[in-house]
């Protein structure tokens, strides 16, 4: 196939159903989840639970595969961030699992999230302490083997978990927990395990008051001997102790391929958050008269016409790169770079975006009469999580210089 | 479907222009730079590569397969290698794509086949104005009839000028718009003036006064006035594609420099503020290239692609700027001297702010 920028015809029809979606089901709540912060927004949880998650059925045209999923997350984020973290999936503990777990754990934890009726259920994934966000490498969450019981027992505390309210306390969801079986051996000893909602020894601390995307529920766990069984375990037990002349700790290496997976994801999050508010901004400038001329030379155009030019090609040259990073999963290339790069280009675009229109609006701007004040609130965030922008130019740095961790930090 | 994978057809010809742009093109780049020309040799080499003429029709003897993709594929490796020495390999598109598209059964025939002859023969086309609000949909060079003739006046400036040409295609406002012309180089009333740039040292321009110029109505190419936005469309993205190569240039010499260049004992590229600053140089062009693929895809299909050649250029001046002054930070004093390629990159991207269909596709 030669380079090619046309979205398939199956794309297309889940990229309209999805905008069809978010402006039905989650712009009128959008607002309301965002003031009335922890409460569960009943409304877009148990419609995706009882509709949603069927509701677009249609396989029959070809579509763009990951490139797909990537334009299910931009039109749900456009419609609203906060309630798209709060659906009722696997989300990235559904990621860890099917890239490193085995068939039958996938069968095992995922498949009640694609049975009809019962009650919503989440999945979670914890990795970041209170002392290690950025450097995973650095938890202090231990699991250790019970032979008797052929259990783990996991201990430690862990923040910041996207979902993790949801998925630690309705039954039939899970939490993917990172530990480490032994912390002599660095990143070689960190494995992650299934922890089943509401298993004993989990306990739900809270969840974080935040600057924006407040409907999602993002929780303060603690585990005091909490056991799982042996089975929970993703991946191998076995512990490869650090060696620089073999690719070692595949286990870690394992776990951070996740990322490769959802970064490109977060990315097309980011893109519909930012598209949100320039969406918004040009439909305004437009009642008011302002057009923006694209065939103008750039010294002859006003400041708000070069402002929303340079955003809209930002906006794009991120999305541009998500679906590039998509496209490489669809072909089977190890994407890496270039997801670190979409995610590094889409979190920092769409921080901008969304502040640059909160400033050309002025007070309407800055109102909670509109929402384009909780955009900017919203897009903040996917600057930070999933590795922030800093973490995103490393791994970026590291591969363009090839140089190996111990040389660039 | 989305796909971001040249075809074979493209991949071949991008790995026959890399290896150009790598053993003829950039060794050269300084010494073309300074003597204001490009090197004969290189330019008479890459004609026979056939890159122009395999886009020009059939008819007159070209390869008739034209596409904006494969042109903006060409165009970033070669100016990869240097930028005024890819515009003047590409100059003969500059009389040849509008004379193809545009021009009179008499005209194609005068023109077309000397350009896909055995010898270079390269192209002008002039477009931009000295004058700082200049707008290319808007031209003050005037098109005005006189009995059966036309006259011409007005003043062209970075108009490419390469010995051996014997055309120039000249843009103008008539009464419905823009309008171009062809006209001998030696047509009376026509000056051209050799001028100089803070960059481009490689390509001859002119600064050119027509002053009452006369041709008759045949002169005029059949280009309407929307005919002649989208040739500057094209131009747009053509020239975007030269700025995203001429980036990564400039990126890839300041990321192999910060490898080997040390401080306190270890390569700058093992600090953060330099290894990020590459980072976010990879980042953009790989965003910037997206972008003028994007619009190249939509040149092709035939679709209006004024907005995606805007932002296409746009990002692309933006990110060229920012990406060769960064690797004249990278290399620190060095990147001020001219033994190195960075301030050769940033004179000539700067130029991006003015440039306006110094090629096309």
């Amino acid at each position: 196939m030669p380079i090619n920028f046309e979205l398939s015809e199956g794309s297309k029809l889940a990229q309209a159903h999805y905008h069809a979606v978010a402006v039905e089901k989650m712009r009128p709540v959008s607002r309301k989840y965002d003031l009335a912060e922890h409460t569960l927004p009943t409304e877009w949880v148990d419609y995706w639970w009882d509709e949603g998650r069927f509701a677009f059925q249609d396989k029959s045209a070809p579509t763009d595969g990951f490139i797909t999923i990537c334009l299910q997350a931009e039109e749900l984020c456009w419609g609203d961030a906060g309630l798209y973290l709060r659906m009722p999936t696997p989300a990235l503990g559904g990621s860890a699992v099917s890239s490193a777990g085995t068939s039958d754990q996938r069968t095992q934890f995922m498949s009640a999230f694609r049975e009809k009726g019962g009650h919503p259920i989440w999945g979670a994934m914890a990795i970041t302490e209170p002392q290690a966000g950025s450097d995973a490498a650095a938890i202090e969450t231990t699991a250790d083997f019970d032979p008797e019981t052929e259990e783990w027992i996991l201990n430690g505390t862990k923040i910041f978990c996207t979902a993790g309210e949801g998925a630690s306390t309705a039954d039939g969801g899970f939490i993917v927990v990172w530990a480490t079986i032994d912390k002599s051996a660095g990143r070689g000893g960190i494995k992650s395990f299934v922890v089943m909602a509401n298993t004993p020894g989990m306990e739900l601390i809270g969840c974080e008051k935040k600057l924006g995307i407040r409907a999602s529920d993002t929780a303060t766990l603690r585990f005091d001997n909490c056991r799982v069984p042996k089975g929970n375990l993703l991946g191998s037990a076995e512990v490869r102790k650090k060696d620089p002349s073999k690719a070692g700790d595949k286990g870690f290496k394992g776990a951070m391929a996740t990322f490769d997976a959802s970064r490109p994801i977060v990315a097309a999050m980011a893109t519909g958050v930012g598209r949100a508010a320039l969406d918004f901004l040009k439909e305004e400038l437009e009642r008011q008269g302002v057009e923006i001329r694209y065939d103008a030379p750039p010294r002859e155009l006003t400041a708000i016409e070069r402002d929303v030019i340079e955003m809209e090609a930002d906006l794009q040259a991120a999305r541009l790169l998500t679906w590039r990073a998509a496209w490489m999963m669809n072909t089977g290339k190890r994407n890496n770079l270039e997801a670190s790069m979409a995610k590094a280009k889409a979190g920092l675009a769409v921080t901008k975006i969304t502040q640059k229109t909160v400033q050309i609006l002025g007070p309407v701007g800055y109102s909670k009469k509109l929402l384009v004040e909780k955009w900017m609130r919203d897009a903040k965030i996917n600057d930070i999580y999933e590795g922030t922008q800093q973490i995103n130019q490393l791994i970026v740095a590291r591969r363009i210089l090839d140089y190996p961790s111990a040389m660039l930090r | 479907m989305i796909d971001f994978e040249p075809s074979e057809e493209q991949a071949l010809i991008i790995e026959t222009v890399r290896a150009f742009a790598e053993n003829e093109i950039r060794p050269l780049c300084r010494e073309a730079d300074e003597s204001g020309a490009p090197p004969k040799s290189v330019v008479e080499a890459a004609h026979e590569l056939g890159l122009v003429a395999n886009a020009l029709p059939e008819k007159e003897g070209g390869g008739g397969e034209r596409s904006a993709m494969t042109g903006v594929l060409i165009a970033e490796e070669l100016a990869w290698g240097d930028l005024a020495i890819a515009l003047a390999i590409l100059s003969p598109g500059l009389l040849g794509f509008p004379v193809a598209d545009f021009g009179s059964e008499s005209q194609r025939s005068e023109i077309l086949p000397d350009l896909m002859d055995s010898d270079f023969v390269p192209g002008s086309l002039a477009m931009v104005e000295p004058r700082f609000d200049f707008d290319a949909m808007h031209p003050q060079t005037t098109a005005k009839r006189d009995g059966d003739d036309i006259l011409l006046d007005g003043v062209k400036c970075q108009v490419p000028w390469l010995e051996g040409g014997r055309h120039v295609i000249v843009v103008a406002a008539d009464e419905a718009g823009l309008a171009a012309f062809l006209l001998p180089r030696d047509i009376d009333g026509l000056c051209a003036e050799p001028e100089l740039m803070m960059g481009l040292g490689g390509l001859p321009t002119v600064e050119l006064t027509l002053s009452g110029v006369r041709v008759a109505a045949s002169a005029r190419l059949s280009a309407s006035d929307a005919d002649l936005r989208r040739m500057i469309d094209r131009g747009r993205v053509a020239l975007a594609a030269a700025g995203v190569g001429t980036a990564r240039a400039s990126y890839e010499v300041s990321r192999d420099y910060a490898k080997e260049r040390e401080t306190f004992g270890q390569p700058i590229a093992t600090r953060q503020a330099i290894a990020f600053k590459l980072a976010d140089m990879a980042i953009e062009i790989d965003g910037a290239r997206l972008l003028v693929w994007e619009a190249a895809a939509a040149l092709d299909r035939g679709e209006d692609a004024t907005r995606l050649a805007r932002l296409a250029y746009d990002q692309t001046m933006r990110v060229a700027l920012a990406v060769t002054d960064g690797a004249v930070q990278v290399y620190g004093g060095h990147g001020y001297i001219r033994d190195y390629l960075p301030e050769l990159h940033l004179r000539n991207v700067a130029g991006f702010a003015s440039f306006e269909s110094l090629v096309l596709l």
